[in-house]
């Protein structure tokens, strides 16, 4: 178990930099996801970690060492990778046993850290089949178990969820918990899903275009998004983005309706609100939008209801027993404290 | 008749299986032809190794007679070839031989395949190309500067000048690096995590998932071997030296070829060659690679 710190990453393919500097500190212990739409470095950052990419400049530190120069077998990390890439021609045991390879143990140690690891992941009885007579999530919890293995100070793992079914993904993405929770390792988690990033991690790094766009708690990105782009990225709907133009303690959207958000503005700054569907109710005293409901999609406890009025369309979520029903007028509005005002040239939250 | 009566007391099943197979729709003329065409093809291959089998069991004075079935078959020729001290002497020299280079193509052609395909390196693409454009330099032409090598080296007549030229071939190497594309870089990246190094990994990972493409490597090699003919024949001088196809070649005097002795000696020398297949086929087996993957 170690500290990890990246200082002034980069990546550079030829003259293409795809990494623009990356600083972050992990703690001893802390499940730290990496999340972002493809492309955006998160891969790299992890890759780099690993020791599978060489670093353009910067620096990685792992458990007080600078580990630039090191081979991947000597960073002290383990690493579970997307299509889990565990050794077809080798029984389960054997796969385990590879995480072992350079382990200064003797035989009957190795042994004893097999059975402990598959005894924990619960799969003592699959030791001697082959990775083709295993399930999807039987050969992820292989792939898991090789890095276990090895009690490396930072675990990494590579999006190991993505190719496995809705179910057995959510079912994982407990486990992958619970056992952070068993065995308190540093945690290097990167996923292009939202929900898999919200539920497992301690803190959220979240990443576009080869920069961190904020880092912060599950809690932290939600209700203070750094940006637009992190308020649009983290919560399923996206947040809703109005325009609208700043009038000292009012502000006046673009369908004409005034409202007083709780805050100063500028006269005549035009400013964008943000508004998560889940803040949005249904006949408002003060509403910030009215419209006809275009579409309604039923999710069983909650509905969610797509308005259209002068200011474009918007979603809200209301509760599934509400009634609200196509064709409906509906007057939308939020309490002042679920308003989220952005630059609109830089995107950047105002505070 | 018998046969009918045979018929008339299958079992109940297997009388189904007859009626099944009578009602199934008649065969349409695509079908036919291409039957057709396999069975002409299968006649080809299957004549000239009859034909050996045959010619192997006749007299001397029958040999020109193509008959198929020898008119007072016999195995003395069998009996002369083995008990001929030389041919046994050939048969070792050819087994030692295809077995060495075949030995050292599967290792070499795979190791360089494997370089040329999992690692990046300036000249890369320079050297495959190299490698490739050997392929079309005929035999024929390079026997000369072969012969011209042997001979300054001090490697005629030896096992070493009949096996240098083909230790390592541009055709398995260009084999090998095609399969090797087929290994997905998460397994080598996987054990390099691990700690294995890159021979390690080279040996441990990525041979073992590439057993089809070896095993049809192993067989090409191992017959071409066997039955090369004109670089043996050439680099060899003394008869103790010489493999099966040179040998059997020699058969017979300055006027007469004995075309029977040279048949059963072809006759015997195809069992190696049998043998050879029956091993490594059972390894040509396709999607072994992929099972360590997502499911």
């Amino acid at each position: 178990m170690a500290k990890l710190s990246l200082k002034k990453l980069t990546k550079s393919y030829g003259k293409v930099e795809v990494l623009h500097g990356i600083d972050l500190e992990v703690d001893d212990g802390e499940f730290v996801v990496f999340v972002g739409p493809s492309g955006c470095g998160k891969s790299t950052s992890l890759r780099m970690i690993a020791g599978l990419e060489e670093i353009t400049s910067g620096e990685i530190w792992i458990g007080g060492r600078k580990v630039n120069d090191l081979e991947p077998k000597d960073r002290d990390i383990a690493m579970v990778f997307q299509n889990y890439a565990i050794y077809p021609h080798m029984s389960v045991r054997k796969n385990i046993a590879f995480g072992l390879w350079n382990a200064p143990l003797s035989k009957a140690e190795k042994a004893a850290r097999i059975e402990e690891v598959a005894r924990i992941l619960d799969m003592s009885e699959l030791l001697e089949r082959k990775p083709s007579q295993l399930s999807g999530g039987q050969r992820q919890r292989v792939a898991i178990g090789r890095a276990m293995v090895r009690n490396p100070a930072v675990f990494l793992f590579d999006e190991p969820l993505s190719n496995l079914d809705a179910q057995l993904r959510t079912q994982m993405r407990l486990e992958i918990k619970k056992l952070h929770q068993q065995v308190g390792n540093t945690i290097i988690f990167v996923t292009h899903d939202q929900v898999e990033a919200m539920t497992l991690a301690d803190r959220i790094v979240i990443m576009k275009d080869g920069h961190i766009q904020q880092v912060g708690t599950p809690e932290d990105v939600f209700h203070a998004p750094a940006n637009t782009f992190v308020a649009q990225f983290i919560g399923a709907p996206s947040m809703n983005m109005l325009n609208v133009t700043g009038a000292g303690d009012e502000i006046s959207l673009s369908s004409g309706i005034k409202m007083q958000p709780g805050r100063q503005t500028q006269t005549g700054q035009p400013l964008l609100l943000g508004v998560r569907p889940d803040d949005l109710s249904v006949d408002d005293q003060n509403p910030i939008v009215t419209g006809k409901v275009v579409v309604r999609e039923p999710l069983g406890s909650e509905t969610l209801i797509y308005v259209s009025g002068p200011q474009g369309e918007i979603v809200a979520k209301v509760p599934g027993k509400s009634g609200v029903k196509v064709g409906d007028e509906v007057k939308l509005g939020a309490t002042p404290e679920a308003l989220h005002f952005f630059d609109t040239e830089t995107g950047d939250a105002l505070v | 008749m018998t046969a009918v009566s045979d018929t008339s007391e299958l079992p109940s099943v297997k009388a189904e299986t007859v009626l099944s197979a009578r009602s199934r729709k008649p065969a349409n003329l695509g079908q036919i032809l291409r039957w057709l065409l396999l069975f002409l093809g299968g006649l080809l291959m299957i004549a000239p190794i009859t034909y050996m089998i045959s010619t192997s069991l006749k007299w001397p004075h029958e040999i020109y007679n193509v008959n198929l079935i020898p008119e007072e078959p016999t195995i003395e020729n069998y009996t002369y070839v083995l008990e001929d001290g030389r041919f046994y002497l050939w048969f070792v020299n050819s087994i030692i031989i295809a077995v060495i280079t075949t030995v050292s193509n599967l290792f070499f052609d795979s190791l360089v395949g494997y370089t040329l395909c999992k690692f990046r390196f300036p000249g890369r693409y320079i050297v495959f190309i190299a490698i490739l454009s050997t392929l079309m330099i005929p035999t024929e032409m390079l026997v000369i500067p072969w012969y011209m090598m042997s001979q300054s080296f001090g490697w005629l007549d030896s096992y070493w000048g009949i096996m240098f030229p083909g230790l390592m071939t541009a055709f398995g190497t260009f084999l090998m690096k095609q399969f090797f594309e087929s290994v997905p870089d998460d397994f080598l990246e996987a054990a390099r995590i691990d700690g294995l190094n890159e021979f390690q990994i080279w040996w441990k990972i990525a041979m073992p998932l590439v057993k089809p493409a070896l095993a049809a490597l192993a067989i090409f090699v191992f017959l071409g071997n066997w039955t090369a003919f004109l670089w043996p024949l050439i680099v060899t001088n003394s008869v103790e030296m010489y493999t099966v196809p040179v040998g059997l070649s020699g058969f017979g005097d300055e006027v007469d070829v004995a075309w029977e002795l040279i048949m059963t000696g072809a006759a015997i020398s195809t069992l190696p060659t049998l043998v050879v297949f029956l091993i490594f086929q059972r390894f040509i087996i396709r999607g072994v690679v992929m099972a360590g993957l997502k499911g």
